[in-house]
């Protein structure tokens, strides 16, 4: 537990002596985000509509920039050889890692996304279950991502490749995280939604660390 | 040669080696290659002359004696990649890695056959190309699964990296397949239920069931004869520095 948390402290230390890295994936979301109406125009019907689809896929896409940088600088210096060596285990060390990476790249999402969606003129109930889901799926979107950015390290062209391996796999978060808000805001019952996001973050929390460590063992190997 | 070669199991591990598959590989390929061009032929047969027309869908029903089966190769295919690719992880054979290599680009085609077959199925039936309804979206994503591992075995050049780290992406994407198979009972749309289920009897003609189930054995079949020449190419590719390898007819001529 203690290495666990020396980990997240140590990564987070690292962002924030780079501060420009963590700024830009934020920067991406809203620009990604605003560049919507201006592609399809302001119809307030229209764009309320489309708000937890456009905020959800921007969500996955900024999650995706700073995957690539997850594992990357640890191989390079040896750092993550250091880790897989040391008599601490592996796999604590890894999710400590990717808590690190959620609360930098995911967490600010969550205090952005409720600006973002009164750009989309969405109403209190629906930025509240957009805010829970977000919540709920953004660790997903961490956890799944770590093993594609482990299974691409150190790869040419790392960065295209782990897309195309991660995106297929955020689908379901996607459908049920955007499902649930426009399911609130049409006026249905959305506890189907949480309920099946929670199942796929136990599921995620369960299993990816172990998946991520071992897939890193390989890449260093 | 002491008395526990001969006993069966041992023969199995013994086929594991890349040097003892290869021309027993080679020996097997005609006799699939007979079975599919026969259960192909009888399955044509029964599904274009023997099958009756669909009360409702008309002659143009008649695409799903090739859609269905290339659906069900392209999960079964991704499930015997996973499992293979899980035993070469497991055990660190070079050959289950090399299975899994030679299954991925026939599961992706059956995948692109069935999303293809199902657009012109889906233009007369439904009015539309194609719809985003759950079963037609994962299918969707089966493929690009197919091809994000196709693309990882193909981008890391240390064979033995390549074939786990795609091993690990296969086990993981293997999730997907059930959520294919329930996602009819899961999400209620535009997609008809599937006609064909174990616990009752199916909602089809005998006939029509007959020419499927066997387009779906020649379909089988064809995919074991194609995954077995491949294999025989990738050992031959990875094992090109070995003897026995420069001693065979065809690699010298």
């Amino acid at each position: 537990m203690n290495a666990f948390f020396m980990i997240v402290q140590r990564d987070l230390l690292l962002v924030m002596r780079r501060k420009s890295e963590v700024l830009t994936a934020l920067f991406f979301f809203v620009i990604v985000t605003s560049l919507f109406p201006l592609g399809i125009g302001a119809d307030t019907a229209l764009l309320r509509k489309i708000a937890p689809g456009v905020i959800w896929v921007s969500a996955l896409l900024a999650t995706l920039l700073g995957l690539q940088r997850l594992f990357a600088s640890d191989y390079l210096d040896g750092t993550l050889e250091q880790m897989a060596l040391s008599p601490r285990s592996f796999v604590v060390l890894v999710l400590g890692k990717i808590t690190a990476h959620w609360v930098v790249c995911g967490l600010p999402l969550l205090i952005l996304a409720p600006v973002i969606g009164l750009q989309f003129d969405l109403d209190t109930a629906a930025l509240e279950t957009l805010l829970l889901t977000l919540l709920l799926g953004t660790p997903v979107l961490s956890l799944i991502g770590s093993i594609g950015a482990a299974l691409t390290l150190g790869l040419r062209g790392g960065g295209a490749l782990m897309s195309l391996l991660v995106l297929p796999l955020y689908i379901p978060v996607l459908i049920f995280g955007a499902g649930a808000v426009y399911a609130k805001s049409v006026g249905l019952d959305v506890t189907g939604h949480f309920s099946l996001l929670g199942a796929l973050l136990i599921l995620a929390l369960a299993f990816v660390p172990w998946v991520s460590a071992a897939a890193l063992r390989i890449a260093i190997e | 040669m002491n008395d526990l070669t001969n006993k069966p199991w041992l023969n199995w591990f013994k086929l594991a080696s890349p040097s003892t598959f290869y021309p027993v590989a080679g020996r097997l390929i005609p006799f699939f290659w007979i079975l599919s061009i026969a259960f192909g032929l009888a399955g044509l047969w029964m599904s274009f002359f023997v099958a009756p027309v669909d009360a409702v869908q008309g002659q143009g029903y008649r695409i799903i004696f090739v859609h269905v089966p290339a659906s069900w190769m392209s999960m079964f295919l991704y499930i015997m990649m996973a499992v293979w690719a899980g035993i070469g992880l497991v055990f660190n054979t070079r050959l289950s890695a090399m299975m899994a290599q030679a299954i991925a680009p026939i599961g992706a085609v059956m995948a692109f056959l069935s999303l293809w077959t199902g657009a012109f199925w889906g233009k007369p039936m439904w009015g539309a190309w194609w719809v985003w309804d759950a079963r037609l979206t994962s299918e969707l994503i089966l493929f690009f699964l197919y091809l994000g591992f196709i693309a990882l075995q193909a981008s890391i050049d240390q064979a033995r990296r390549a074939d786990k780290a795609s091993a690990i992406l296969a086990l993981v994407g293997v999730v997907n397949v059930p959520i294919i198979y329930f996602s009819v009972k899961w999400w209620n749309t535009l997609h008809q239920g599937a006609s064909v289920s174990m616990s009752k009897a199916p909602s089809m003609a005998q006939t029509m069931l007959w020419g499927m189930l066997l387009m779906a054995l020649c379909f089988w079949m064809y995919a074991i004869a194609v995954t077995l020449m491949r294999v025989r190419v990738i050992i031959l590719e990875r094992e090109s520095h070995a003897d026995w390898v420069k001693q065979l007819k065809e690699v010298r001529s």
